[in-house]
Parts: C-alpha cells; structure tokens; sequence
C-alpha cells in the first residue's frame, strides 16, 4: 500500500515538474495573448459576417437549376471549368519561394548589421551578388517576359 | 493578476479590430464620395433614416444600410463549386488582414494608478515578422475564391491575384528591410519610439527620412498586395467579371470588398509606424509639448495619450485616401507591365536600397 502510495506521489511530483516545464516555456509566449485573444475575436467576427447571408439570407426554391450556373456571358457554360492555365504562373510561384526564402534570411543579418559592421556588409554583398546573378539569369532566359 | 493581463489584452483586441473594421466602413464611404468627386457625379445621396432628416447621413451608408441589404441577399453557391473551399475562401480573405493589425502600436503607454498599459495588442519582438506572415495569408482568400467556384472568371482572376500578390510581396519584404537596418529591431513600438526624436530639433525624425525610397517601394507594393487600381487586373472588372469574386453574392462578396478595404488600412498602418513616426506628435513628448527654442507647455498624461492616438488615426487616414486618389487617378496596368514593375524594377531597386542603407550606416559608424 505504502509503496503504491509512493508510486503515484512521485508520478504526481513528476507531472507537477512537467507542468510547470511546460508553463515556463509557454511564459516566453507570454507576448501572444494579445495575438490569441485577436485571432479568437477576429475568427468569431470574420465567422458571423461569412456566414450571415447563408442565416438571414432570401432563398428561392424555384428555378434553381438556372440559377445555381456560373456566370456566362448569356449562354450555357461548357466543359470543364478547372481547366489548364498558362504554365507561367506557375513559373513566378517557383521563383517566389527561391527570392522569398533569401528575402527571410536577410532579415537576422539586418538586425545584427551594426555589430558585424563591414565584413557582415561584404558577405551580405556577397550574397547578394550571388542573388543578382540568379535573377539576371532568369530574366537573360525569358522567365520574366510575358507574352 | 493574469486574468486582469488577458482581460486587458482581449479589450485592446476588441478596441483594434473594431478601429480597422470601422476605418474600412468609412473608407468605402469616402471611395464612394471622392470617386463621384473626381468623376463630376454626386454619389451615394440616399442615407437617411425613414426619411426624416433633412441631410444625407454619409456613411451610415456604408455602416448600417449596405451591409443590412447584403445580409438578407440569397447566398449563392455554383453549382459543381467546392462548397467547404467556397464558404472558407472569404474567411481567408479577411480574417488574416484583420489580426494583422495585432502587432501594430497605436499609442504609447497608458498609466492608470500604477498599471502600464502598453498600446499595442501583441508586444511581440518580431512583430515585422508577424505582420508580414499574416498579410501573405490573405493570398489564399484569392487562390481558394477562384478556384472552389468553379467558374472560368474565377479562376483566371485567382491565379492572376496569387502570382501578383507573391511577386509583390518579395518586393515589399526586401523594402522593409532598410527599415530594419535603419532602427535595428523588428519590434514596432520599438520602432515607433526611436522616432520619437528630431534632427537638429526640428525636423521629426520619422522613418522616411532615412528611407525615402524604401518607403515609395513599399507603398507601391502594398497598393499592388491590396490589388486596388492600377493593379486590380485579379479582378479586372472590365475582363473577368469580378475575377476570384465573380460566384459570391451576399455576406460573403462583402466580404471580399472588406478585405480590399481593411488591407488599405494595413498598408497604411504599416507605413505610418514605419515611415511617419507611428504615434509620435512632433515635438511632444511624454509629460509635454517641448517646442524649439526651449518653450515648454506640460499636458496631462490623459491628453497626451489621446493625441497619440488621433494622430495615428489621421495619418492612418491620410495614407489610406491617398490610396483611394490613385486608385481614381491612374488607368490598370497591363498583366506583363504589372509583372514586369515587380520582378524586374522594384525588386532590383528593393535590393540596391538596401546595400545603400549598408553601406551609409556603415560609413556614418
């Protein structure tokens, strides 16, 4: 009995001990309640307006199968509306992630500029270089061009 | 203790979001009359109350008669669209420019008896991270509008708003960063109270002052992030119906229209913290005014606080109906010349702003 006792008062002790671990790590988080609170009073706001029309809204049963089309210019929508579209989007998407990922570790360097001083300004000019080249190159080959 | 912190926190949040969304409503009501301004028209004249009032009630127009209309509108849902991604698409297009605003200081500190109330939702150290984070969200509003509708307008006007918005947006975050050189924090109250000062005791010391261009940059991509005239080609009204909003009808277009209006508000809020001096009043400082030549004339901490908060609110202003007299002034781009302003002039020109930021910081020591 007195050992099942101990047992468990060391399993609380070792809860306790996680759950205040964990407590003191959510304390460095301690700045986001105010980004909690807006995201749950954004979320129920944002959720009333998107749904309003669908609680209070007029709806007609009759001729439905006219309205619910797409809208045409006055005829029949034909095939398929999810169709192929110009591969270039696609092409700008893939060039968004390369340039924004650089675009993000910029960020640390801009902040620490002043203590690295020159050789932080050469690397970064170094990188930035190396940027330069990469974007005159897909520009030189007609990834930018549109047509 | 912590209850009172999150109590605190929620009524900051509620304050902010209740500002960005009645900043919008007041906006569309100012787009609606400058735009007949500018067009030599009257616009909207039929605000009233049962008609009782001898004036026009303005933007109860836009408060309270529009968005009752909108509610009682049939919602509208295509047939063969994707019916959870069309009722989510609108979501995604506001609620990440709405909580953008968390990070955004509007004041400085309020004190009342020995509590510091810091004015600003989220007091967050990367707060430009944040910000940046969630207004690149937005994009699937778009993406998701166009494509769950089931509609050839729709999606035309989705994958031209996504490629758009992505492009623009690596121009806008390289344009930051000479600002982040410049104050050397991402944190926004930071920011906003390093610009608390003023060269030779003058002229204030707001950010655009140390980057002129990189403000221009940024308000330019953010126009284009917002896709308002002279980059509406996602909707294109004249080519694509209402491009990624053509299937939406009721709440759910309002919606999409807010979204446009509260992003406005963003940019705007955004670059007043970053470039006008955020809250800052010339010349006033925590107990007063300290004018040059060495008079001083003390204020109450009450006032002073609330004239931090006006002058947010009018520069915010002043920035968002700018936007609108561009919006009424110049004519759409093409889709290539809006590509081409992107990746091949602002992105390069993002990229030599900041080296030149380097190398002056690093000169000047």
């Amino acid at each position: 009995m007195r050992e099942t006792i101990g047992i468990t008062g060391g399993a609380a002790r070792t809860w306790l001990r996680a759950v205040t671990g964990i407590a003191g790590a959510f304390a460095v988080l301690d700045q986001y309640i105010g980004v909690v609170m807006t995201f749950a009073l954004g979320a129920v706001i944002v959720l009333g307006m998107v749904s309003g029309s669908m609680i209070f809204g007029a709806r007609s049963t009759s001729r439905r199968a006219i309205k619910d089309e797409v809208f045409e210019c006055g005829n029949p929508s034909t095939g398929p509306a999810r169709g192929r579209f110009a591969v270039h989007f696609y092409l700008v998407a893939i060039l968004f992630i390369v340039f924004d990922v650089e675009v993000v570790f910029m960020y640390p360097w801009a902040i620490i500029f002043r203590q690295l001083g020159i050789p932080g300004l050469i690397e970064m000019l170094t990188f930035v270089a190396i940027l330069g080249f990469g974007l005159a190159y897909v520009w030189k080959r007609g990834a930018l061009a549109w047509n | 203790m912590e209850l009172i912190a999150v109590g605190i926190a929620g009524v900051k949040a509620l304050l902010v979001l209740l500002m960005v969304l009645s900043l919008s409503a007041m906006l569309l009501w100012v787009e609606r009359k400058g735009s007949a301004l500018i067009q030599d028209r009257i616009g909207a004249n039929r605000a009233n109350i049962f008609g009782v009032l001898p004036f026009n009630l303005g933007f109860v127009n836009t408060l309270i008669a529009d968005p009752l209309k909108l509610l009682t509108k049939e919602d509208m849902v295509p047939a063969g669209a994707d019916k959870f991604l069309h009722f989510l698409a609108p979501f995604l297009a506001v609620f990440p420019v709405l909580v953008t605003f968390a990070a955004v200081p509007f004041g400085d500190q309020l004190v009342i008896g020995d509590t510091v109330i810091n004015l600003q939702v989220a007091d967050l150290d990367i707060g430009i991270l944040y910000v940046l984070a969630m207004s690149s969200l937005a994009v699937y509003g778009v993406v998701l509008g166009g494509w769950a509708s089931n509609s050839r307008w729709a999606l035309l006007g989705g994958i031209r708003g996504s490629a758009q918005m992505i492009s623009y947006e690596i121009a806008m975050g390289l344009a930051l960063i000479g600002a982040v050189m410049a104050f050397g924090t991402l944190d926004l109250q930071a920011i906003a109270r390093a610009q608390g000062y003023h060269f030779f005791g003058v002229i204030p010391a707001w950010g655009i002052i140390y980057q002129p261009l990189g403000f221009l940059i940024f308000l330019i991509a953010g126009i284009a992030e917002t896709k308002r005239v002279p980059f509406d080609l996602p909707e294109g009204e004249s080519e694509l119906i209402a491009g990624f909003f053509t299937e939406y009808s009721g709440m759910k277009q309002a919606a999409f229209m807010l979204s446009d209006f509260a992003e406005s508000v963003v940019v705007a809020g955004l670059a007043t913290t970053l470039f006008f001096g955020a809250w800052q009043v010339p010349f006033l400082f925590r107990e007063g005014f300290h004018f040059p030549g060495g008079v001083v004339v003390a204020v109450p901490h009450l006032l002073v606080v609330a004239l931090q908060f006006v002058s947010f609110i009018v520069k915010v202003f002043a920035l968002c109906v700018f936007q609108i007299l561009v919006r009424w002034t110049l004519p759409r781009y093409r889709y290539d010349q809006v590509m081409d302003l992107g990746w091949k002039y602002l992105l390069p020109l993002a990229l030599a702003n900041m080296l030149v930021t380097g190398v002056v910081i690093v000169l000047l020591g």
